[in-house]
């Protein structure tokens, strides 16, 4: 056991560090009401901008609130909806691929067009365009992220599904007599989704920048919820005289998302995954 | 009565692409017509592209003929009502030729061999556990092969594998696509050997499909010859084949390699053909 983890560490060091980083921020996540050292949405006006000191390992913003608390909280918010989101676009698209792929003919046709309609949009224009229909805020950014991710999905598990399709052991198992379901069950989906769980690592990066970019944006998290991206743009006002304020929150995005692509890269490398 | 029967089949592949409306299918059977009685094997021979795979696929209701019809026991099974043609699913199987495409990586070979009798017979997990023992026994593997996946069997091993998820459901009928072609010299024997004996055995009947003469040889009683998706000519017995004058088949018999190098020379051979 020792040994082997040994030989990972030597030949995996990126898998091994980008696993060490994430596994830290999930533990905070889940214990900043415990770890946090105050409440991330109390208002103190009179211990506004305040910089570092024991009460407030990284000062406080306009308002007076610890920033400390808020990059904790903040954390929850980043990385929950981006992990819902990416399962239920996964969902979504492993559904989606795997009819289109399997069955074939025109609801293939009508699925992929669907999809080539929504694709040709670039992704940001296509959420904010969404995000304007529904109205701003967190459930709306939501939907509308799962709306447009899940066809990238869709299209990598049609593209397996189709040649899985083709493998002498789906029609050997026709031949044996199971049904549509079942082959679909056994054969099909335990066979694309590692890759695609693979890959999933690398769109997570984007789903926490594209949440925090709704909430710079003011559409996505509104105040006071703690969430790195809106606290940015709470921040902005400030970038001369407090510009930490954008930097803690800033520093964040960039340590979860660029750890999520050396994760989903080192993998896809391991595995041989195509990226879209 | 024959046990299959294929009646004037004929097949072709369409290409039909959202923007484009010519047709631009490209026909692959032609017309064809055969029959395999009980107990007996029908060795078709071919080159690559000739359409054999196409008839097996035929043959085993995974594409459907364009015109023609495949009867089983005097049931058409693609148009016979659904009990019918799940009793003739369960007593037409198949072995592919490439052995490692033809079992999910995922599974074990117990799971491999255990999916048809899961599948039809509604068996205990202990029952279950002792007849894939028994056929794992009765294809030359062992009980301790049976939590093992794929990637760790040889070729030969695994393509014994496929032999015995085959003659589970003790078919009547075997399709056989190119199942020794992917095989070592010796593997082929072996595996050629094992099909004999099953075939007496269990009174199977196979349709061999080969391109590969000397395996035809030694398992079938009746040849066929497929060119170019027709069947140019079918023998009712072995000997037939080798005294046919049709260009075709004598230019297969000159590829067949002699025992001694010596007379394997270049100009002696093109002579020939």
């Amino acid at each position: 056991m020792i040994t082997s983890l040994r030989i990972m560490m030597r030949s995996q060091k990126v898998v091994v560090l980008c696993s060490i980083i994430l596994s830290f921020l999930l533990i905070i996540t889940i214990l900043a009401p415990w770890i946090a050292p105050n409440d991330p949405i109390a208002v103190n006006l009179a211990n506004k901008l305040q910089p570092s000191s024991f009460e407030y390992p990284l000062g406080t913003d306009h308002l007076g609130r610890c920033t400390l608390s808020r990059i904790l909280y903040g954390a929850r918010i980043s990385l929950g909806f981006a992990t819902l989101i990416f399962i239920s676009s996964l969902g979504i698209g492993l559904i989606v691929g795997t009819i289109a792929g399997y069955k074939g003919g025109w609801l293939d046709q009508v699925l992929m067009r669907l999809c080539d309609g929504v694709m040709a949009f670039p992704n940001l224009l296509l959420i904010l365009g969404l995000v304007g229909i529904l109205g701003p805020g967190l459930k709306q950014v939501i939907l509308a992220l799962m709306l447009v991710q899940w066809v990238y999905y869709a299209r990598i598990f049609r593209g397996m599904v189709l040649s899985l399709k083709e493998q002498n052991y789906i029609a050997a198992a026709k031949i044996s007599g199971s049904s549509q379901w079942k082959i679909i069950k056994k054969h099909i989906v335990p066979n694309v989704l590692p890759p695609l769980a693979v890959m999933g690592t690398l769109e997570m990066g984007w789903a926490i920048m594209d949440i925090s970019a709704m909430s710079f944006l003011g559409l996505g998290v509104q105040p006071p919820t703690p969430e790195w991206g809106a606290m940015i743009h709470e921040g902005k006002s400030y970038i001369r005289t407090n510009p930490e304020l954008m930097l803690y929150p800033g520093l964040m995005i960039m340590l979860v998302v660029v750890t999520f692509n050396l994760l989903g890269e080192a993998l896809s490398e391991r595995f041989g995954v195509k990226r879209r | 009565m024959s046990l299959l029967q294929v009646k004037a089949v004929t097949h072709s592949y369409n290409s039909h692409t959202f923007f484009k409306w010519k047709d631009h299918s490209k026909k692959v059977l032609t017309d064809i017509s055969l029959s395999i009685d009980e107990g007996t094997c029908l060795g078709l021979l071919g080159t690559s592209g000739a359409g054999k795979s196409t008839l097996g696929k035929v043959i085993l209701g995974l594409e459907r003929p364009q015109q023609g019809q495949v009867l089983f026991q005097g049931h058409d099974i693609y148009t016979a009502d659904k009990l019918i043609r799940q009793k003739i699913r369960r007593d037409l199987q198949v072995v592919f030729q490439d052995s490692y495409s033809s079992v999910n990586p995922r599974m074990t070979a117990e799971h491999i061999i255990g999916e048809p009798l899961e599948n039809y017979e509604k068996l205990t997990v202990a029952e279950q556990k002792r007849t894939v023992i028994e056929l794992l026994e009765r294809v030359g593997l062992s009980e301790k092969d049976l939590k093992k996946y794929p990637h760790q069997f040889s070729g030969g091993q695994l393509q014994r594998i496929n032999i015995a998820r085959a003659i589970s459901l003790k078919p009547l009928l075997i399709v056989l696509d190119e199942s020794v072609s992917s095989l070592d010299m010796v593997n082929q024997t072996l595996i050629l050997e094992l099909l004999n004996e099953l075939k007496k055995d269990f009174g199977l009947s196979y349709l061999f499909i080969t391109h590969d003469i000397k395996a035809a040889y030694s398992i079938s009683d009746t040849l066929g010859v497929l060119e170019k998706g027709e069947l140019i000519e079918l023998y009712d017995s072995k000997t037939q084949f080798f005294s046919s004058e049709h260009p075709v088949v004598k230019q297969m018999r000159g590829s067949i390699l002699a025992e001694h190098p010596r007379f394997r020379s270049l100009p002696t051979r093109i002579n020939k053909t």
